[in-house]
């Protein structure tokens, strides 16, 4: 029998260990799995590599990650919010690595991870500063730039509803890069708010397919990031 | 060069300027538009035209700001604002949404600037400075992907700078990719033989334009 579902958010993240990559869904706090990104701070696993799209606001969620010191390094397109300055301060003192990617690349090169695919060519970045370094080929006489996937050890997401098999529906543009994340992992960790027997969910409108999700958690009322920063909330 | 005092009385203003923006979407297209100034163009595309906005956190269908109470932390714009979606809209993960852009699927974007070069390289995403925090987001997909990239900016920075120069000091997000420039003084095309002012602000002439730009300008 089929069994992903574990009782605790600390239970699914448990195994997550020193110099992993993790993989974090959301786009700002729209889809971002504040629970278990607390656990995970929680865990106390250090050296870890983080692929999201930005570096978190205020000192709670994401941001509260990079400030415990346990982020070696960040992937994402946009490190900067109006409201934290945790990982500006880290990166001029050099604590955290930025490898900066072009959000329509992080996503290809995500997808590509989870697709078999090693690496791929495109046009974005041709001509700039960050396609420095990187191996360009000429195809019907325009140049590309040569990106590499990206693959994880975890992926942190967070759903609407997932059903036992981890069938998942997600909510809005909350959606935004959790569904390739989770092919891009080896494990793929999804909170949701909802947990339904197979069956309960249209094969028709299933978004993430359950083979790419490997443990849920219920977390049926996830708390908001904006909520807790406006609150001032600090974690741990 | 013009000061803040004189930019609020001379050409058009940032309203008129989406509103002169607003003009050249086409009844139908699919656009995506960037954050700040560009935004206001939706407020602005005449009545008769349906245009389908874009965003690439994974929307298509994007509506106005929701009524106070309305609001969502799950349906945000590129800029991390609340939104709502029309009826019609399409949810999408960011991979297919990437791809509508880098596909060549979106029609028309509208994206801020820094600098603008003669030959239509943008530069709109880091001043390259030592200290500064590196932040691209999608500009370089879109210059990359969408065929018709308009640029809509004052047309000098704050402190009196052109921002329409010879060649971009500043990073580049695209090389030779803004077709259009709307300014608070001019319409004006990149062009093979450079700048072309294709309508000035009204009460402004080509001479006051060309004192403030940093190459050479075509008359229309």
């Amino acid at each position: 029998m089929i069994e992903k579902k574990f009782e605790t958010v600390a239970d699914a993240v448990s195994d997550i260990f020193d110099g992993a990559t993790v993989m974090i869904g959301g786009f700002g706090e729209a889809g971002s799995p504040i629970e278990l990104i607390h656990a995970l701070i929680d865990q106390g696993a250090k050296n870890l590599t983080v692929v999201n799209n930005n570096t978190g606001s205020g000192h709670v969620g994401l941001a509260a990650l990079i400030e415990s010191g346990r982020v070696a390094k960040m992937i994402c397109s946009f490190p900067r919010t109006a409201n934290s300055t945790v990982f500006t301060d880290l990166y001029r003192r050099g604590k955290v690595e930025l490898e900066l990617v072009p959000q329509g690349t992080l996503a290809e090169r995500i997808r590509a991870g989870g697709a078999g695919i090693p690496a791929f060519y495109t046009r974005t970045a041709v001509g700039t500063t960050l396609a420095e370094g990187k191996e360009v080929r000429n195809f019907e006489g325009r140049d590309y730039v040569m990106e590499y996937a990206l693959k994880a050890d975890f992926a942190l997401l967070k759903c609407r509803s997932a059903d036992r098999y981890g069938n998942l529906l997600f909510n809005k543009t909350a959606r935004n890069f959790s569904p390739i994340m989770a092919t891009a992992a080896k494990t793929t960790i999804v909170q949701t708010g909802k947990y339904l027997p197979a069956g309960d969910i249209d094969p028709e409108t299933v978004v993430t397919p359950g083979i790419f999700v490997h443990r849920i958690v219920l977390v049926p009322e996830p708390q908001h990031e904006s909520r807790l920063v406006a609150q001032g909330s600090v974690y741990p | 060069m013009n000061n803040a005092a004189e930019r609020a009385t001379v050409g058009w203003d940032r309203e008129q300027m989406a509103q002169r923006a607003a003009l050249d979407i086409p009844d139908g297209a699919y656009v995506n538009l960037g954050i700040g100034i560009p935004e206001k163009i939706a407020r602005y595309v005449p009545d008769g035209r349906e245009v389908i906005y874009h965003t690439e956190n994974g929307l298509l269908g994007m509506g106005p700001t929701p009524k106070p109470g309305e609001e969502d932390p799950d349906l945000v714009n590129a800029g991390k604002k609340q939104i709502t979606a029309i009826p019609g809209a399409a949810f999408f993960h960011h991979a297919d949404s990437f791809g509508m852009i880098r596909g060549g699927h979106i029609d028309i974007c509208v994206l801020g600037a820094m600098q603008v070069s003669e030959t239509g390289d943008l530069a709109n995403w880091s001043t390259g400075a030592a200290d500064a925090i590196p932040a691209v987001g999608g500009a370089m997909d879109l210059v990359a992907g969408v065929e018709t990239i308009y640029v809509l900016t004052q047309h000098c920075t704050k402190e009196g700078e052109p921002k329409l120069v010879r060649s971009c000091s500043f990073p580049l997000t695209g090389q030779a990719v803004v077709k259009r420039i709307y300014t608070d003084l001019a319409v004006i095309d990149v062009t093979p033989q450079g700048l072309r002012v294709i309508e000035l602000a009204p009460g402004i002439d080509f001479e006051y334009v060309q004192q403030r730009t940093g190459c050479n300008l075509i008359p229309a």
